[in-house]
């Protein structure tokens, strides 16, 4: 059930990385500024971007799962989240790679999207002792769900501010994120973007399939043990 | 042509998308494992079902 | 259902006038952390800046111990079972939990800002109080209403304690920060109300969301 349109999708993330890969090293331009270390806003800024889609995607999911009571939205919800939270682990680490490198300090607090992110990260790893400190499951999956909606209507407002506060003590000076950039860098830009969404939809998608087959397969155990028994 | 200054800079940017392909590599590999599991477990079911 | 939020909500309140645990261990704490601050700091007067940013923080961390305690009550003698029996709307308990937070945020504050005022700060409170309070007012709407969600949240889990600084705090970013701005021109030397709408407009957004989310969520909390 889940794992339809796995291949397709596996096929085209590739391809979409593979281009990706060959417009940033062969066809962007270097950055007048930064030069070549700039080329890490391609792979820094994409996943922020598919990481804060992904919670919000997540709290979504949330709302369906307590419309429907259905638990299949709990667990897309979860693996959404579950992914965001990696994701946010690398817009972290090459976060500060690319601070280092262009600032020379691991860590800046001038760039709003890398701070607002620190916060929705922070908040995001609460996700699981909370989940996993509910034994029941009905009453764990509802409680993520609460979870997911406040922490995904969480996520724009955070940002918002965030945004706000930057702009009044840091003006920023590099709005590399704007929509300030040239027509080739753009170009390279969104299809990097689309590789990540893609690669996104793809590793969630396989996770969905394990998740839900080792569901099944225990399912299938307790059945068995149950005629054993009988 | 590519632009590779393998000086300072190349360091960083390299170091950026290693972390990068390093996430999705090890994020592949466990989800591998848990179907590996799932596999042997499968297997066994089907054993003692005979 | 107001009927129903208004008694539990006095209820609360006698609890609280009766056993006084919550608030004056809040308005403690508030005090100690000034000292700490000015300790810490090494600073025996604050303004602008440093005096907004170790008011607000304060009064943050306060928070955690009234959210901590906010379904105490209901937890330790099982009061919870009863309120799900009774055939209520779950989100007059959320109005009543949200309202006792908010007073009693108001009551630690009745103590904390005028300490504030003597003990860090060094221009006068009077300076913008007007301006001051409804910050105060608009900021402790955001923390109320978060405050009772992370609470009913975190209420039947292992870990509680541990749970809900971890979760409050984050949530509470954008709150901190618009109170904050908002604050920073009203305790300087010469005082005076700077981009207040936009950090109160904020604000009142923040507000709007967590109230109307945690009013539309709250039923499948606590639902057994």
């Amino acid at each position: 059930m889940y794992s339809k349109g796995l291949i397709p999708l596996a096929v085209a993330t590739v391809v979409a990385m593979g281009t990706a890969m060959a417009l940033i090293f062969f066809y962007a331009p270097l950055d007048a500024d930064q030069g070549f270390v700039q080329k890490i806003f391609y792979v820094h800024v994409p996943m922020a971007i598919v990481a804060l889609c992904g919670f919000v995607a997540g709290g979504i999911m949330a709302i369906k799962h307590l419309r429907t009571g259905d638990r299949s939205w709990d667990l897309r919800s979860y693996v959404a989240i579950h992914l965001s939270i990696i994701l946010g682990v690398g817009v972290l680490v090459t976060g500060a790679i690319w601070a280092k490198a262009s600032w020379g300090h691991w860590w800046v607090w001038d760039e709003p999207v890398l701070v607002s992110f620190l916060v929705v990260f922070l908040l995001y790893c609460v996700y699981y002792p909370l989940r996993f400190a509910i034994e029941d499951p009905e009453r764990q999956a509802r409680y993520s769900s609460v979870f997911a909606i406040a922490a995904g209507a969480f996520v724009p407002l955070n940002f918002m501010a965030v945004r706000l506060a930057e702009a009044y003590t840091h003006p920023r000076v590099l709005s590399q994120t704007g929509g300030s950039l040239p027509g080739d860098m753009r170009l390279t830009f969104l299809v990097a973007l689309a590789a990540m969404a893609l690669l996104f939809v793809t590793l969630w998608k396989l996770e969905l399939t394990a998740k839900h087959a080792s569901l099944q397969l225990k399912k299938l155990r307790r059945r068995l043990d149950a005629r054993v028994a009988a | 042509m590519p632009a590779l200054p393998l000086d300072e800079a190349g360091k960083y940017v390299a170091g950026a998308y290693v972390v990068f392909l390093a996430l999705i590599v090890v994020y592949v590999a466990i989800i591998a494992a848990k179907v590996a599991r799932i596999d042997r477990e499968l297997t066994r079911l089907a054993e003692e079902d005979e | 259902m107001i009927g129903t939020a208004r008694a539990i909500l006095q209820k609360d309140l006698l609890l609280e006038l009766r056993t006084k645990e919550s608030v004056p261990a809040m308005t403690l704490f508030t005090l100690t952390v000034y000292v700490l601050f000015h300790f810490g700091l090494d600073r025996d007067s604050l303004d602008g800046e440093l005096a907004s940013g170790v008011l607000w923080v304060t009064l943050l961390l306060a928070s955690i111990i009234g959210v901590s305690r906010l379904f105490g009550a209901e937890r330790e003698q099982g009061g919870i079972v009863g309120l799900l029996l009774a055939p209520v709307d779950r989100t007059a308990l959320w109005v009543a939990k949200a309202a006792a937070l908010f007073l009693m945020l108001v009551a630690v504050e009745l103590v904390a800002v005028p300490a504030f005022g003597l003990l860090l700060l060094g221009p006068s409170l009077g300076g913008a109080l007007p301006e001051l309070l409804v910050v105060l007012a608009l900021g402790n709407v955001g923390i109320a209403a978060v405050g009772a969600l992370v609470a009913a949240l975190a209420a039947e889990t292992r870990a509680h304690e541990l749970i809900v600084p971890l979760l409050l705090l984050p949530l509470l970013v954008p709150v901190l920060i618009s109170c904050a701005q908002a604050t920073e021109p009203l305790l300087r030397q010469d005082a005076g109300p700077e981009d207040l709408g936009r950090w109160l407009g904020l604000l009142s957004l923040y507000d709007v969301v967590f109230v109307l989310l945690s009013v539309a969520v709250f039923d499948f909390l606590l639902e057994d």
